[in-house]
């Protein structure tokens, strides 16, 4: 008998459901070309040209530390780098120079991820290592956005609008008066759209719905970040709302601004940096939307997703530990 | 100026108040621990590898102290030395113990042992253990996915690429018995390491039928008890299929050697020119 | 509920499972005979419990039926032969466990059975016998669990002294992929099933049985119920597809809706529940009616590209080899044999393993599908915990084990585990979860039974 006739000996179970790490990474991919799509067509090429640099360096960087530094196989072809390069170009203005970009990537893939033991391991999500790394790094680059279609007209780096946040803060800021805040603000719809200032990936709010319907279609994640997550935003912005409408902005400007979308959907439910089980899950979210409007009423940032989604990774193991599931028979 | 002075008199009174605190709780919360745990441990090897059956070497060190019967104690790495400096911190009498070697009693490499199936899962003894005979069909012998040389702290173990199986590297060997515990199959053995390392041991365990065992492994002790008809010193036991050489008995006349027909038992460090006559070499030494 | 309505909503357990593809291929084949073997190997230990004593010698001669083999223990059970012939030799042989274990190896001649056993297939409906009657004719027939678990069926009839039986569910779930034999069992010997049922019922006192089936045999539904019309007091329960539904915590969750209370000390008795599967059932008819002893049991033959995938009445003791050999010979894109069904039977390391009382199918999976895929880190989806359907925390266990801190995982319940294998067939990492939970259990459950004796002595 030959090698290939021996027969083969394993533990049960001999069948195994399909499902692989790598496809899932191509299915979050997926999801996200929606929102890829607006950024374009808002940004112009400009914003290709970042994501496909922070895909292919990420990829790099990924490879040749693994290869290497760390003697390891590499594990590109799990596209996990692939996904923390887009993530981490959506969360960056279309006018960054692409050399911030790839140091925003070796931050992402390097620091974040492989000093930990590559995937699986990392504490923080990648992508937003990434981005709040560039935006210490260089906060003049990482705060002036384009104007929406500016390209179009050329001089991208010239024509730069503030996000809705930034003018809200601003005018926080110089004690304006909420009512004529607002007034310089896009409507409901050009945000729901996505015609606005801000980074590439964050505008859309009905691409990135579409790509979180996709998800959850796919089993990929569940509806138990992304819900609490809004709803905590909601919650929390609209008692503030409530006890003094002059001086906080309505709940629903909270969460059509920023980047509550794009985090709620795809950043805070990364499998790696949330908890298990739905309640912790639900716990999670809802604590990223109270520390979202925290930062964003009563921090000098005008934005909070990034920071309190990492603020929350960091509770993953404390959650993950208080929220076991219930066993059968106890 | 008043600025300055105000933040250097706050913060050296914050400073002071610290100080205070913290000497006060450090005073209340003491622990009074002898002084001898700190000395012997600075003695002992600190590799924390249990082979001496406690956790860690401080807690040896506390048991040395605490133990009424200190001939027992003994750390297998620091070996003799280690525990006579033990033994002088504490003013008693220290142990003299005989080195001994983790020896691995199965010769099954590839070329004796062919391979009748494939495991496909994790790389891991235990586990293989845990669901079948092994690749081999052999249910005694060596399952080759070195648990032992994963469990060893000291590096003196390695996997033999040719033979696929753990060879031990004798000078780093401290005899703390991981391997053997690691060892879901029993295999291996902490015997006498002899002198200038020269021993004589059976490589097999296998407790099957001499024919059966033959079936799975060319090097399978199968019983036939030639070893221990020869044996002049009542060294050899056969039990169970089995033959056994006890170190204790064993005089290195490599007598049994020579009759072995499967080649099970090994002898390991004779001099090459002394073959001819072992026994005048052994006295010599 | 009688008979089957289609609005009947059907019952599962909430938690966890999953569904694989069911590659039922041998439906529709008919329970088939084979030619009887060579030599039989009969193993000692085919149920759960203690090795049974043999009560022949090598030589002795044997007709179909007899005593070889006699329970030594409470939790034990008798083993007849299942041919008549010499005994050859008593020795060890591999069995599905990968280890060597005693057996009778016994060289066939001819096909003679012992005179009382009954061989018409004539139903014979009337029992007049007493409880007690009853029990000594299961216990000995030496009768264990036949869905794959092989406890001693009469020891799970002596209901514990303080508990009272509520239900006694018979298990016609068949929830592994690609096994039939339970199915066409049930379409064939229906009636000889439901008379079973009736007298375990009686044995057990009780006037009220469930039948449970998914609802992926509706043909099997029908026949059962079309019979069960006429018997007073059995119903069956149409359930939805899905797997472990089969395991005895599950079916009880979802016919009764209550929880079985963890292992090792909680039994389906805690709650007032009996689980008998559809084959036992069968072969209590038999021993009871027609003093027919264990010595067969219907096999699963198949595999993807097996030629003709079948089921066959077996006697114990026939080699894998023998019985592959009937319906085509081996494929020779053979990668893996397995012995049970794929989700929690065992892969053979040998053709010449014997078909034990366990012995539920043997599939044929080809090489192409044998093969794991490659393992990588672990990315923490929570797919094994979501589909576990006992709420544990499979990756968790998996990297407890692999670092040896097996206290660690008894304090977070490893051993409630009960190998149903959805964390691993689900994980997109490939881990190998329940490989390691299963090692990890072993070692949990034999250091609480130490202590428990510890304890005890």
């Amino acid at each position: 008998m030959d090698k290939n006739n021996l027969l083969k000996v394993s533990f049960a179970p001999h069948a195994h459901g399909g499902q692989s790490v790598s496809q899932i990474m191509l299915y979050v991919i997926v999801a996200l070309l929606p929102a890829m799509l607006v950024g374009i067509w808002v940004f112009g090429p400009k914003a290709l040209e970042i994501t496909l640099t922070a895909v292919i360096s990420c990829v790099l960087f990924e490879y040749f530390t693994q290869k290497f530094i760390l003697k390891v196989k590499p594990t590109i072809n799990d596209f996990s780098a692939a996904v923390t390069g887009v993530l981490l170009a959506f969360n960056l203005p279309s006018n960054i120079p692409l050399w911030m970009v790839v140091i925003g990537s070796f931050a992402a893939i390097v620091i974040a991820k492989m000093t930990y033991g590559g995937i699986g391991n990392n504490p923080f999500n990648p992508a937003l290592v990434g981005r709040v790394f560039l935006l210490v790094s260089f906060p003049v680059a990482m705060t002036s956005w384009p104007k929406p279609f500016a390209y179009t007209v050329g001089g991208v780096d010239v024509i730069t609008a503030a996000t809705p946040l930034s003018i809200l803060k601003e005018g926080v800021k110089n004690t304006e008066a909420l009512t004529t805040i607002m007034a310089k603000m896009p409507s409901y719809l050009d945000l729901f759209i996505g015609i606005r200032g801000g980074c590439i990936g964050e505008i859309s709010v009905l691409a990135l719905i579409l790509g979180g319907i996709y998800l959850l279609y796919k089993k990929i994640i569940s509806w138990h970040i992304p819900v609490s997550m809004i709803f905590g935003i909601l919650i929390f912005s609209g008692i503030l709302w409530l006890t003094d409408p002059s001086k906080y902005a309505d709940p629903f400007f909270h969460i059509m601004t920023g980047g509550v979308f794009l985090g709620a959907i795809f950043m805070a439910t990364d499998m790696v940096t949330s908890p298990i089980t739905p309640k912790g899950k639900l716990i999670f979210g809802s604590l990223i939307g109270i520390l979202v409007i925290l930062i964003r009423v009563f921090g000098a940032y005008p934005e909070g997703v990034s920071f309190a989604i990492l603020i929350m990774n960091a509770f993953v193991p404390l959650i993950d530990r208080y929220t076991r599931p219930k066993r059968f028979g106890e | 100026m008043n600025t300055i002075f105000t933040t250097i008199i706050a913060l050296s009174a914050i400073g002071v108040i610290s100080a205070v605190l913290l000497y006060i709780i450090a005073q209340k919360f003491r622990i009074v621990e002898d002084p001898r745990i700190d000395e012997i441990e600075n003695v002992l090897p600190k590799a924390n590898c249990g082979g001496c059956g406690y956790p860690g070497c401080r807690n040896f060190a506390e048991a040395c102290i605490k133990s009424d019967n200190f001939e027992i104690m003994f750390c297998p790495v620091g070996g003799t030395s280690c525990m006579s400096q033990v033994a002088k911190i504490l003013g008693k009498e220290s142990a003299i113990k005989e080195p001994m070697v983790a020896v691995i009693r199965c010769n099954g490499s590839r070329q004796n042992r062919a391979q009748k199936n494939i495991y496909d899962s994790a790389e891991t003894c235990r586990l293989v253990h845990n669901l079948f005979r092994g690749e081999s069909g052999c249910q005694y012998g060596c399952l080759r996915l070195g648990d032992c040389v994963q469990s060893c702290k000291f590096n003196a173990m390695y996997m033999d690429k040719e033979t696929g199986l753990p060879v031990v590297i004798e000078d780093r060997c401290v005899y703390c018995g991981a391997c053997v515990k690691s060892c879901p199959r029993k295999i291996i053995e902490l015997r006498k390491k002899g002198p200038r390392g020269m021993r004589v041991f059976v490589s097999c365990i296998n407790k099957e039928k001499g024919s059966v065992a033959r079936l799975n492994c060319t090097a399978a002790c199968i019983a036939c008890g030639q070893c221990f008809k020869i044996c002049p010193h009542n060294a050899i036991t056969i039990e169970n299929n089995l033959a056994y050489i006890s170190f204790e008995k064993c005089k290195l006349c490599r007598k049994c050697f020579s009759v072995c027909p499967t080649k099970a038992i090994q002898e390991v460090h004779f001099p090459a020119k002394a073959q001819k006559e072992p026994l005048s070499e052994i006295k010599s030494s | 509920m009688n008979t089957l309505s289609t609005t009947t909503k059907t019952k599962t357990f909430p938690k966890g499972g999953v569904h694989p593809k069911e590659f039922k291929f041998s439906a529709k084949n008919s329970i088939e005979s084979i030619p009887l073997p060579k030599n039989v190997f009969v193993p000692l230990t085919q149920h759960l419990g203690a090795r049974a004593k043999p009560v022949v010698n090598p030589g002795d001669k044997v007709k179909v039926g007899q005593l070889i083999a006699e329970a030594d223990g409470f939790v034990s059970a008798n083993i007849h032969s299942p041919v008549s012939g010499t005994v050859k030799n008593i020795d060890e042989v591999i069995d599905q466990t990968g280890y060597k274990q005693r057996a009778v190896i016994i060289e066939t001649e001819g096909d003679e059975w012992l005179a009382d056993i009954e061989l018409s297939k004539n139903i014979k409906r009337d029992c007049n016998l007493s409880t007690q009657e009853i029990s000594d004719k299961i216990f000995k027939a030496g009768i264990v669990g036949l869905g794959g678990a092989t406890f001693p069926t009469h020891v799970k009839l002596k209901i514990p002294p303080g508990k009272k039986l509520e239900h006694l569910i018979i298990n016609g779930v068949e929830c592994e992929p690609f096994l039939t034999s339970d199915h066409r069992l049930m379409l064939e010997k229906g009636e000889e099933i439901i008379i079973g049922i009736k007298i375990l019922m009686k044995v057990l006192n009780t006037d009220k049985a469930i039948i449970g089936i998914e609802v992926n045999k509706p043909d099997a539904i029908n026949n059962l119920s079309d019979i069960a019309s006429k018997y007073p007091g059995i119903e069956i329960h149409p359930l939805k597809v899905h797997y472990p539904q089969g395991g005895e915590r599950q079916l009880v969750r979802a016919i009764t809706g209550k929880e079985v209370p963890p292992p090792p000390s909680g039994l389906p008795i805690d709650v007032g529940c009996i689980i008998i599967n559809v084959g036992t059932a069968f072969a209590v008819y038999e021993a009871v009616q027609k003093n027919k002893p264990l010595v067969e049991r219907v096999v699963t033959v198949t595999g993807k590209s097996l030629k003709k995938p079948s089921n066959f009445l077996v006697r114990l003791g026939t080699t894998i080899s023998h019985i592959i050999s009937v319906c085509g010979g081996l494929p020779s894109d053979t990668g893996k044999i397995i012995s049970g069904g794929p989700m929690m039977g065992k892969a053979l390391a040998s053709l010449d393993i014997p078909v034990t009382k366990g012995t539920s199918g043997i599939v044929i999976i080809p090489e192409n599908e044998a093969k794991r895929e490659e393992v990588s880190n672990c990315i923490r989806c929570g797919r094994c915990v979501e589909y576990c359907p006992l709420g544990l925390e499979p990756y968790l266990y998996m990297t407890l084990v692999e670092r040896n801190m097996i206290d660690k995982a008894e304090e977070v319940k490893i051993h409630y585990c009960c190998e149903c294998g959805c964390c691993s067939y689900t994980c997109p990492a490939n881990r190998p979860l329940t490989d390691y939970i299963r090692l990890g259990k072993n070692i949990v459950l034999y250091n609480i039974k130490k202590r428990q004796t510890k304890k005890d002595g």
